[in-house]
C-alpha cells in the first residue's frame, strides 16, 4: 500500500512539472468543450433563403413568415423571378429558395397539386432533411382565414425541447475526453518509464507488478474524475445542460467507464515500445469510439458491421449510460444493460493485461 | 553443484545460457563469485556481460542452464531476493525530472524503508556520495559522475548484500572513475559483494577476480594478477625509428599474433610455442634492415584480453 502510494505520489509530481502533459490534461476539455459547445451545431439556425412571392396574399405572406419563425432560415432576398432564385441558389448566396406560384391561392382550394415549391441546395446533406421537415408544415392558420392543413402529427421533443446541440453534446464529450486521457495518457506515461530505462530498474525492486500499475493508475483516475466534473460543471455554467438524474449515478458511471478505458490504455502500453506508438495505438481507439459510439452520429443510421464494431467500444455504453442519467435522468436500475457491458469489457481486457504484463524484459 | 559453492559463494552458475532466436547470447557460462570481493566482468559490447547480469537478477530468463544467487536458485525465487541485491542499469535510469532527494526518498519506498530509518539512510547517502549540496537539484541537470553516484546511492539504500553493476562508468570522467571504485572498495570492506561490467582495462585490473567474455562465452578466468602471468603468449615490445618499417617486417608471419603500435614503439604478441622470441624477432627486422630495440616485456591486462579474445578464433 505504501509501495503504491509513493509511486502515485511520484507520478503526480512528475505529471505537475510535465506541463506539456499536464496543460493537455487541463486544455483539451476546455478546448473541446467550446469547441463542441458553440462551434459545432448539428442543429442548423439561420440558413438564408431567397422568397419569390408571385401571389402576393396574405396567406403567402403567412406561410413565409411561419417559416421564419422556425429560425432555421433567415430571409436574406425577396428575388424578382424563378430564374433569379435558381442564380443565388448555384451562387451559393442562399441555400433554401422558396417559390410561391401566383396560382397559390386557387392551387390551396382547388388542391391535389402542391402549393409551392422549395428550392434546395442538395450539396448539403443536413438542409435536404430541414427541407423535408418544411414539406411537412401545416398551412398557416390565421384568422378569418379557412384551414386547410389538417395536422395529422404532433411533433415533440423531450429532454431537449429547444434541440440544442450543447445539450446533447457535452454529457457525451465527457466520454471523449475521458477515452483520449485514460487510454493516451496512462500507455503514454507507462511506455515513457520503458523507453527512459525507469522499467528496468523498477522491476529489479521489491514493488510487485500489481503495485507498479496501480501506482501509476491511480492518479488518472483522479484526474478522470476531475476531468469529467470539469465538463459537467462546464457545461452547467455556459450551456446550462440539466443534470437530471443523480450525481451518484453519474459518478458510478464515470468510474465503470474509467476502470474500462484505462484496461485499454494498458493493453496499448504493453504492446507499444514508444511513446509515438502508444499515441497511435489510442488514435486508432479513439476515432472509431468518436464516429460509432453514437456521439456524433446517430446509431440507428449506421450498417450491421459498424454496430458490431460500436458494440466492442467502451464509449458506446458511455455514451447510452450519461445521456439516460444528465439528460433523461434514468437511474442505474434503469441502465443495467450499458453497464453489464461495461463491466464486461473490463473484466476481459484485465484478463488480457494480467496475462501479458510481466516482471521481467523478455 | 558443489556443496561449497552453494553456500560460500554468493553468485555460482553452471552453463548459464540465453538465446535470442538464432544469436546465442550467453553461451554455456559458469561461475563462482565469492562474498565480499568484486568481481569484473570484461568483454566488449555484445560480448553477453548485459544479458548475464540481467539473467543473475531475474530480469531475463535463461535459455538452458542455472545460477544460484545468493544461496536462491534463479529465476525461481528472483522476487525473495530484490531486498538482497542492488542494480545499477547502464544508463541512469532514475528519473531525471526529480530532485536528487526525491529520487532517494522515492526508491527507498519502494525498498519499505519507514519513517526515521528512511531519512537516516537518506542522509548517510548523501554524505557518503557527496550529493548533499545537490539535494534539491533536477537529477536530469547533473554531470555523469554526479549521476552515477547519484545511482549508487540509491542502489545501496537498501544495504543490498549483492550489487549487480552494469558498466556504471562509461559515461563518466577518470577522476569520477577513481572515486566511484573507492566507493565500491568501501562496500566490499562492509560485505558487500560485487558484481561489475566494464571494457575498461584499468577497472578491470581492481578486482578480485575477472571473467573475459567473448561472443557470449568466458574465454578467460582468474585474479587480474594470475591471468596476466599465466598469460598463453609472449610480449614483445619493439622500439623503432622506422616503425611502419618494423610493422611491415612482422607481417605475415604466423607466430605474430597481434600487433599494436604505442607512439614510435610497437607492442606484439607471440605465439608462446615459438622459442627464443626476442631472437626470432630480431633476426626478422634485420632482415629487413630496419634498426630497432628488441625486449621482451610483463604481459598487461589488455594483452590478456587479446590474447582470449583473438587467439583460438
Amino acid at each position: 500500500m505504501s509501495r503504491i502510494f509513493a509511486i502515485a505520489s511520484k507520478e503526480i509530481r512528475q505529471l505537475r512539472r510535465d506541463r506539456l502533459t499536464f496543460g493537455m490534461i487541463v486544455g483539451l476539455p476546455l478546448l473541446q468543450m467550446i469547441l463542441f459547445g458553440y462551434a459545432i451545431n448539428f442543429d442548423v439556425r439561420g440558413l438564408s433563403a431567397a422568397v419569390v412571392d408571385e401571389a402576393r396574399t396574405s396567406m403567402s405572406r403567412a406561410l413565409v413568415a411561419d417559416m421564419v419563425a422556425t429560425g432555421t432560415v433567415k430571409v436574406r432576398d425577396y428575388a424578382a423571378s424563378a430564374e433569379d432564385l435558381r442564380r443565388q441558389l448555384r451562387s451559393g448566396e442562399v441555400s433554401i429558395g422558396v417559390y410561391i406560384p401566383a396560382d397559390f391561392e386557387r392551387r390551396r382550394v382547388v388542391g391535389g397539386q402542391p402549393l409551392a415549391q422549395l428550392l434546395v441546395d442538395g450539396s448539403e446533406p443536413t438542409i435536404e432533411n430541414i427541407a423535408r421537415g418544411f414539406a411537412a408544415m401545416p398551412l398557416p392558420a390565421r384568422e378569418g382565414h379557412y384551414n386547410t392543413g389538417e395536422q395529422v402529427f404532433e411533433v415533440r421533443t423531450e429532454y431537449n425541447p429547444e434541440k440544442r446541440t450543447a445539450v446533447q453534446i457535452v454529457p457525451t464529450l465527457i466520454g471523449v475526453i475521458l477515452t483520449m486521457t485514460m487510454t493516451m495518457f496512462t500507455a503514454m506515461a507507462i511506455v515513457r518509464e520503458r523507453e527512459r530505462g525507469n522499467l528496468e530498474l523498477l522491476i529489479t525492486t521489491p514493488a510487485s507488478s500489481l503495485e507498479l500499475m496501480l501506482g501509476k493508475l491511480v492518479p488518472y483516475i483522479f484526474i478522470g474524475l476531475i476531468q469529467a466534473t470539469l465538463v459537467l460543471v462546464l457545461g452547467v455554467l455556459l450551456f446550462n445542460v440539466p443534470i437530471n438524474g443523480s450525481l451518484f449515478a453519474f459518478y458510478t458511471a464515470a468510474l465503470l467507464f474509467i476502470a474500462a478505458t484505462l484496461t485499454l490504455g494498458l493493453i496499448a502500453s504493453t504492446l507499444a515500445e514508444t511513446q509515438i506508438q502508444a499515441f497511435q495505438m489510442s488514435i486508432f481507439v479513439l476515432l472509431p469510439s468518436i464516429l460509432l459510439s453514437g456521439f456524433v452520429f446517430p446509431f440507428d443510421g449506421m450498417p450491421p458491421a459498424a454496430r458490431w464494431i460500436a458494440q466492442l467500444l467502451p464509449l458506446t455504453h458511455f455514451v447510452e449510460l450519461v445521456r439516460g442519467i444528465v439528460l433523461r435522468g434514468a437511474g442505474l436500475a434503469e441502465l443495467q444493460v450499458p453497464i453489464y457491458k461495461l463491466l464486461a469489457f473490463t473484466a476481459v481486457t484485465l484478463t488480457i493485461v494480467t496475462l501479458r504484463f510481466h516482471k521481467r524484459l523478455d | 553443484m558443489n556443496a561449497r559453492a552453494e553456500n560460500g559463494a554468493a553468485i555460482s552458475a553452471r552453463n548459464l545460457t540465453r538465446r535470442f532466436g538464432k544469436l546465442t547470447a550467453v553461451d554455456h557460462v559458469s561461475l563462482d563469485i565469492p562474498r565480499a570481493t568484486i568481481y569484473g566482468f570484461l568483454g566488449p559490447n555484445g560480448s553477453g556481460k548485459s544479458t548475464t547480469i540481467r539473467m543473475l537478477c531475474g530480469l531475463l530468463r535463461p535459455s538452458d542452464g542455472e545460477c544460484t544467487v545468493l544461496g536462491h536458485p534463479v529465476p525461481r525465487d528472483a522476487e525473495q531476493l530484490r531486498m538482497k541485491i542492488g542494480y545499477m542499469t547502464q544508463r541512469f535510469s532514475l528519473w531525471e525530472d526529480l530532485t536528487v532527494q526525491e529520487n532517494l526518498d522515492f526508491m527507498s519506498r519502494i525498498f519499505g524503508l519507514a519513517g526515521d530509518l528512511r531519512t537516516q539512510r537518506i542522509e548517510e547517502r548523501l554524505k557518503q556520495y557527496r550529493l548533499d549540496d545537490r539535494r534539491k537539484q533536477r537529477a536530469g541537470t547533473m554531470s555523469g559522475g554526479q549521476k552515477q553516484r547519484l545511482a549508487l546511492a540509491a542502489a545501496t539504500l537498501h544495504e543490498p548484500e549483492l550489487l549487480l553493476l552494469d558498466e556504471p562508468t562509461s559515461a563518466v570522467d577518470p577522476q569520477s572513475r577513481r572515486d566511484f571504485w573507492e566507493s565500491l572498495f568501501e562496500l566490499v570492506d562492509r560485505g558487500t559483494t560485487i558484481l561489475v561490467s566494464t571494457h575498461y582495462m584499468d577497472e578491470a585490473e581492481r578486482c578480485h577476480g575477472l571473467a573475459i567474455l567473448d561472443r557470449g562465452r568466458v574465454v578467460a578466468e582468474g585474479a587480474p594478477r594470475k591471468l596476466m602471468d599465466a598469460i598463453d603468449a609472449a610480449v614483445i615490445e619493439i622500439e623503432a625509428d622506422d616503425v611502419r618499417g618494423a610493422r611491415h617486417a612482422l607481417d605475415g608471419q604466423d607466430y605474430v599474433k597481434s600487433v599494436a603500435q604505442l607512439g614510435n614503439r610497437l607492442h606484439a604478441l607471440l605465439a608462446q610455442e615459438r622459442a627464443d622470441p626476442e631472437g626470432s624477432i630480431r633476426a626478422l627486422l634485420a632482415q629487413h634492415g630496419v634498426q630497432g630495440k628488441v625486449e621482451r616485456v610483463h604481459a598487461s591486462l589488455e594483452d590478456v584480453f587479446v590474447a582470449a579474445t583473438r587467439f583460438n578464433n
